[in-house]
């Protein structure tokens, strides 16, 4: 046998071996976590190396302590859910209103300095957001927005407006200009035609984009900390499960039964709509 | 890059006599800055000027009381700069971001361009596997560290347990709280700084998808022809990927380097959540939300972020200078 017959047939076997562990590697962390979260925790102190619980030992105190108002003695996961979603649904609805138009005049329009426009983009990434969080710290307290949702909100639209701006733009291009001058043939105005001809084209990116940025301000943790950590009230999820750690009394089931409370809502969103947000977010590095 | 495509408007848009009016020209100029003038406020009022502002913070003592007196411009000092760079821990740091950086970015790659490979052709439940291994990039980084500290627990992690069981370890690692590990390899003790290289690990794993996601798009777009015709020239795969995909893909990884290099160095979160800056993970950044929430000194905080800004500068221009493979290929 020739070297090219033995490597097909070696790589075909090993194919296999790196797919499935690539699945176990990826999933498992996941599975445990769910598995954790419905184990008792004194059966999992005793047992840690168990990954398979009949039905009849599930329990769901674990997210009854975590889903129950701070009130009534839980962990008031619901309100923290509910603010999660309402930083995360304003950032994506006002990153997108202001996106669109930035999107459109980087790609289509010329003007003074658009050439340097990506050198102020890169600025976002290349210093550390803890370097921002400082003054942004000093001056949302001056504001009187750091303890506030509001400020959260407005931090999250600038971290994600460069990579929105850079995907709605590597789709835009594609889009054919005749179609926007048969628009201007018909009349149209400038913004006519980005709401009644680049927009409907567009909407694959856009929603692309949409749960990028839904899902950069729900995952967010340091600017969540830094500014909200003393209003309890305005805890996002993932503050308040990082809160709920530093807790004595908490044991870990509780701690995972909360990690599900967090990461299950992404993961929902992620499969329905996986396929627009991968093609979205590397359309144009495949011209490499 | 895809080529800007540009309305055909300029031969049309000559000087006009009388009262001049605005050319196409000067009227799409306009809609232009318009259009970008609401990003262009948001990036600078939150990342620019505060930015700024670091700066002039870094050469003032300031801390959180007297803030509200302070002046903006007035008392200039060096002398955070000087606590900062003689503070004890700060070059080790530095040096701990630097290993953590490389450990992480290489890593990631690696294991991302594992997976395009092997996930490139089709089988049956290929979707279902790509998205799964997209997971630990999409999922909640606090989640993701708890699942990890509770799986590496050495009092009730299933990793110790298995280890124990299965491999006969005699007493269970501290994977997230051990600085130093001394393991006898041939009769050898080497020290493994094993908290370091665990973080290190995490940030390889959450981070793979991400490489995964661009090498694969970039795969597709190879030729199949030009594989095909290396096959019936007896080709064996490697030498494909050797001759054929490599030079593809050098434009890509060489993005990504300079894409994760970026993100890792300056990152906080993964290794705040996993070790506190602990056991010999000390990064820069988690250095500076401690000067910023232990001791309140901003002056020292924002010093400490701006080395922390240059050094990556310094990097990455000695990357671009000298290793990167034709990433100017990127730029359009």
């Amino acid at each position: 046998m020739d070297r090219a017959a033995v490597e097909t047939r070696v790589l075909r076997v090993l194919r296999w071996i790196v797919i499935a562990g690539l699945v176990v590697v990826t999933l498992f962390p996941f599975y445990y976590m769910l598995l954790l979260s419905v184990r008792p925790i004194d059966e999992v102190l005793q047992n840690p190396g168990r990954i398979w619980v009949g039905i009849s030992e599930w329990t769901i105190d674990t997210y009854r302590e975590v889903l129950t108002p701070s009130g009534s003695g839980g962990q008031g996961f619901l309100k923290f859910l509910s603010n999660s979603a309402l930083v995360s649904v304003a950032a994506t609805v006002m990153t997108l209103l202001v996106s669109i138009p930035g999107a459109y005049a980087v790609s289509r329009l010329r003007f003074t300095g658009r050439r340097q426009v990506h050198f102020l983009f890169l600025s976002v990434y290349l210093f550390p957001s803890i370097l921002l969080a400082i003054p942004l710290f000093v001056l949302f307290t001056r504001l009187g927005l750091r303890g506030s949702l509001i400020g959260l909100t407005i931090v999250y639209i600038a971290q994600t407006l460069p990579v929105s701006i850079y995907m709605l733009r590597n789709y835009l291009t594609t889009i054919p200009v005749s179609l926007e001058e048969a628009a201007a043939v018909d009349g149209y105005s400038r913004l006519q035609t980005i709401r009644k001809v680049i927009l409907p084209l567009a909407a694959p990116a856009v929603m692309a984009n949409a749960l990028y940025v839904f899902m950069i301000a729900w995952n967010e943790f340091l600017f969540a900390l830094l500014f909200l950590v003393e209003e309890r009230a305005d805890w996002t999820v993932s503050l308040g499960l990082a809160q709920l750690s530093g807790g004595i009394e908490v044991s870990k089931t509780v701690l995972m039964a909360g990690s599900v409370v967090l990461t299950l809502p992404i993961v929902i969103i992620f499969f329905a709509a996986e396929r627009l947000l991968t093609e979205g977010l590397t359309a144009g590095a495949d011209k490499g | 890059m895809a080529v800007v495509h540009e309305p055909a408007t300029e031969p049309t848009a000559g000087p006009s006599s009388g009262r001049k009016p605005l050319t196409r020209r000067q009227l799409e100029n306009r809609a232009g800055l318009a259009y970008l003038s609401p990003t262009l406020v948001v990036v600078l009022v939150v990342v620019v000027l505060p930015i700024i502002w670091t700066v002039v913070l870094a050469f003032q003592r300031i801390r959180l009381v007297n803030l509200r007196r302070a002046g903006l411009f007035d008392n200039f000092t060096l002398a955070n700069l000087e606590l900062v760079l003689t503070s004890p821990g700060f070059w080790s740091s530095l040096w701990t971001t630097l290993i953590y950086t490389v450990g992480a970015t290489f890593l990631s790659i690696f294991f991302g361009l594992i997976a395009a490979l092997a996930l490139r052709g089709r089988f049956r439940g290929r979707t279902l596997v790509r998205a799964s291994v997209l997971l630990p990039y999409v999922a909640p980084v606090v989640a993701m560290t708890f699942v990890w500290n509770i799986l590496l627990s050495p009092q009730f992690g299933l990793v110790n347990d298995w280890g124990a069981r299965f491999f006969g370890w005699d007493r269970p690692l501290a994977f997230l709280s051990q600085r130093e590990y001394t393991m006898s390899l041939f009769g050898w003790q080497v020290d493994v700084p094993l908290a370091l290289l665990t973080v290190i690990a995490f940030e390889g794993w959450r981070y793979f998808p991400f490489a995964f996601l661009f090498l694969l798009a970039r795969l597709q777009a190879v030729p199949a022809d030009l594989e095909e015709a290396a096959r019936v020239d007896g080709a064996a795969p490697t030498q494909i990927f050797r001759h054929i995909l490599l030079p593809q893909l050098g434009a890509v990884i060489a993005l990504l380097t300079v894409l994760r290099f970026i993100m890792t160095f300056n990152k906080f979160d993964d290794v705040y959540l996993l070790t506190g800056g602990g056991a010999g993970t000390e990064v820069v950044s988690v250095r500076v939300y401690e000067f910023l929430t232990a001791r309140f000194d901003i002056g020292a905080a924002s010093a400490q972020a701006l080395v922390l800004a240059a050094g990556l500068v310094v990097l990455l221009i000695i990357y671009l200078r000298f290793m990167a493979p034709r990433v100017e290929g990127n730029e359009d």
